[in-house]
């Protein structure tokens, strides 16, 4: 190897550890702060690590809270908003990808419209069809909303994923004596298992970390979910910043969790061999 | 095994015309060609048969029954793509057993035939690999495989050695001749390539812009070439052309220097006509009675025999010969065009008798 390459190489792994800090950096503050006990908080300066650290705040979220309804609730939301977002893109983005139909331009546009208005405009909007339905203060609303909000972006995921799997595939197995949709089903569904898990963690993400629609349709500690629960700590003269921190290094678990699940379907090159190349 | 019938085919996309109407009757067991430059409707009509494409007008019989309306899985034929479309998360055994799965054959039964297709092919070592681990030409033989494990009515085939290196693809080209001999199952073969189409067809059908231009036998097509169009897409190097006007007193065709090309015989055509002269490059002799000598432009030795281009008759002159021609560039070359060796074309480009 080269002097010169050598270099580069360096100053390559140093551009990457750099990145790296700036954006692990507030996740380790957020861990540094949810293991100081509070009488050290304010009195310690600016540490790297507290003089002594302690799980205290983690009991009392853990014990003491409404916490554990909480992530119960994101849990079951987000999950169920991955799993339905993800099963109905998928139709519709195959739908988009392979078929020309009428009113297809129609479609698109309309649900390109969807994407360009603040959440804000539609809170009242939505209130107002959401309340006689006695759809608010309950996740099945939040999951309606979150799904409706969701399948727009997460369908044009979908069918740029079909898109990048060539026709050939569900030809020749239409041929070889499948239906379209179990041609669709046994071959071109397991090639998009990376387009799949993208999908759900996008979707899944999204519907962890929403606050304003779960803080405007749920005012029930007992339908609440994570992000509204986090703001039970600003309380009108302090912010208990120890317990707060502690609420947020526990909700990374579960997404942190969801992609160990779901990282091995993220890596490309599952159709490598399929056609010429 | 099944014939396929083919009965005023015609195909649009919205206002685009691809197919103007194709009549053609492929007998059971027959290898038939489509042949014909990129566009000109040949993988259309091929899809039209597997069911790939709807059919705008007309019908299409596989083995007496119409299909026009069949699903391609109940169309019961196989299909070889030009991409291979192997399915790349099951293995060469799983890729070939496939079809044979769908239809909830017996395990046993599905483990012969893939194994017996597998040893037709020299696939034995490979069953157990994935796609992304094979060569280019090992994934053309699977594509096959999955073709043979099930005795279809029919194989289709659109460019399936096109993606291969020449060397591999003359070695499949045999292949596919020795296996159809083996199998005597009714094919349908789509290329652009006129020696694959010539190697393998008991039958061509050269296609051109959406139209049949003529059906026969490769040598039929290579010897008695209907139209302008057949005379200059079979065969390479091409068919020599010279425009000029019918002369009938002593039958000739006068060329655009005015020299005269005798023909020999007389042929249906007025006085003074405009007509086309076709000449083949191996049938244009060098020295020879009557010859005229022509300026050599270029010469391409292939090793197999030399291409010499010629100036003659105001146009350009292709001749192949077999010798190693030493001639240089510049000198002049007697050439003589015998006139058995003749085509003729009238002005709308069809074969003059």
């Amino acid at each position: 190897m080269g002097k010169a390459s050598l270099l580069g190489m360096v100053a390559h792994r140093l551009a990457i550890l750099a990145y790296v800090v700036v954006a692990l950096f507030p996740l380790y503050w957020l861990l540094k702060v949810s293991v100081t006990p509070d009488r050290l908080l304010y009195t310690e300066g600016v540490r790297m690590w507290p003089s002594q650290a302690s799980l205290e705040h983690y009991v009392f979220v853990l014990a003491h809270s409404d916490f554990p309804r909480f992530f119960e609730n994101s849990v079951i939301v987000s999950g169920s908003t991955a799993f339905i977002v993800t099963i109905v893109a998928s139709l519709a983005g195959y739908a988009l990808s392979r078929f020309q139909f009428r009113g297809k331009v129609w479609i698109v546009i309309l649900m390109l419209l969807t994407q360009m208005f603040p959440l804000v405009m539609l809170i009242a909007p939505m209130f107002k069809m959401l309340a006689p339905l006695g759809l608010t203060n309950s996740l099945t609303g939040l999951v309606i909303v979150y799904t409706a909000f969701n399948v727009p972006f997460a369908t044009f995921l979908m069918q740029s994923f079909f898109d990048g799997i060539p026709k050939d595939l569900e030809e020749a197995a239409m041929i070889d004596g499948a239906t379209r949709f179990r041609a669709f089903a046994q071959i071109i569904l397991p090639l998009t298992l990376p387009g799949i898990a993208a999908t759900l963690g996008f979707v899944f993400t999204a519907a962890w970390s929403e606050l304003l629609f779960a803080l405007m349709l749920i005012s029930d500690v007992d339908s609440s979910t994570f992000p509204v629960g986090l703001l039970s700590f600003v309380s009108k003269f302090s912010v208990d910043f120890g317990q707060m921190m502690a609420a947020g290094v526990l909700a990374l678990i579960p997404a942190c969790l969801f992609f160990l699940l779901i990282q091995r379907y993220l890596v490309q090159g599952l159709t490598a061999g399929a056609v010429k190349g | 095994m099944a014939s396929i019938d083919i009965a005023g085919i015609r195909k649009s996309y919205g206002a685009i015309r691809v197919l103007h109407g194709i009549d053609l009757a492929i007998r059971d067991g027959e290898f038939v060609v489509l042949v014909g430059p990129s566009g000109c409707g040949k993988s259309t009509l091929l899809r039209m048969v597997a069911g790939l494409e709807e059919i705008t007008a007309g019908e299409i019989q596989i083995g007496g029954i119409r299909v026009n309306d069949l699903q391609p899985k109940d169309r019961d034929i196989a299909m070889v793509f030009q991409s291979y479309a192997l399915y790349p998360h099951m293995t060469v055994a799983g890729n070939m057993s496939y079809s044979l799965r769908l239809r909830r054959a017996a395990k046993n039964l599905i483990a012969g035939k893939v194994s017996q297709a597998a040893a037709t092919l020299g696939l034995e070592n490979l069953l157990e690999r994935r796609p992304r681990q094979l060569s280019g030409g090992q994934r053309q033989r699977v594509a096959m495989g999955r073709a043979i494990v099930r005795a279809p009515k029919a194989f289709l085939f659109d460019e399936p050695l096109s993606n291969l290196d020449a060397r591999l693809r003359e070695q499949m080209r045999g292949e596919i001749k020795r296996l159809h001999h083996a199998l005597g199952a009714t094919s349908i073969y789509v290329t652009h390539d006129q020696i694959e189409a010539m190697t393998l067809a008991d039958r061509i059908v050269a296609m051109n812009a959406g139209l049949v231009q003529q059906v026969g036998s490769p040598l039929d097509l290579y010897d008695r070439p209907a139209n302008l169009f057949v005379a200059g897409f079979i065969g390479s190097p091409a068919m020599n052309m010279f425009r000029g006007t019918y002369r009938a007193n002593a039958p000739a065709v006068i060329a655009a220097d005015a020299s005269a090309i005798p023909l020999g015989r007389g042929y249906q055509v007025e006085e003074g006509a405009p007509v086309t002269l076709g000449i083949r490059p191996e049938h244009v002799e060098l020295g020879g009675s009557g010859s005229i000598a022509a300026p050599l432009d270029l010469v391409e030795p292939t090793g197999f025999g030399t291409i010499l281009h010629l100036r003659a008759f105001g146009a350009d002159v292709k001749a192949f010969t077999l010798e190693r021609h030493t001639a240089l560039v510049g000198a002049t070359v007697p050439i003589t065009l015998p006139p058995d060796c003749l085509h003729l074309f009238d002005a709308s480009g069809e074969r003059l008798v």
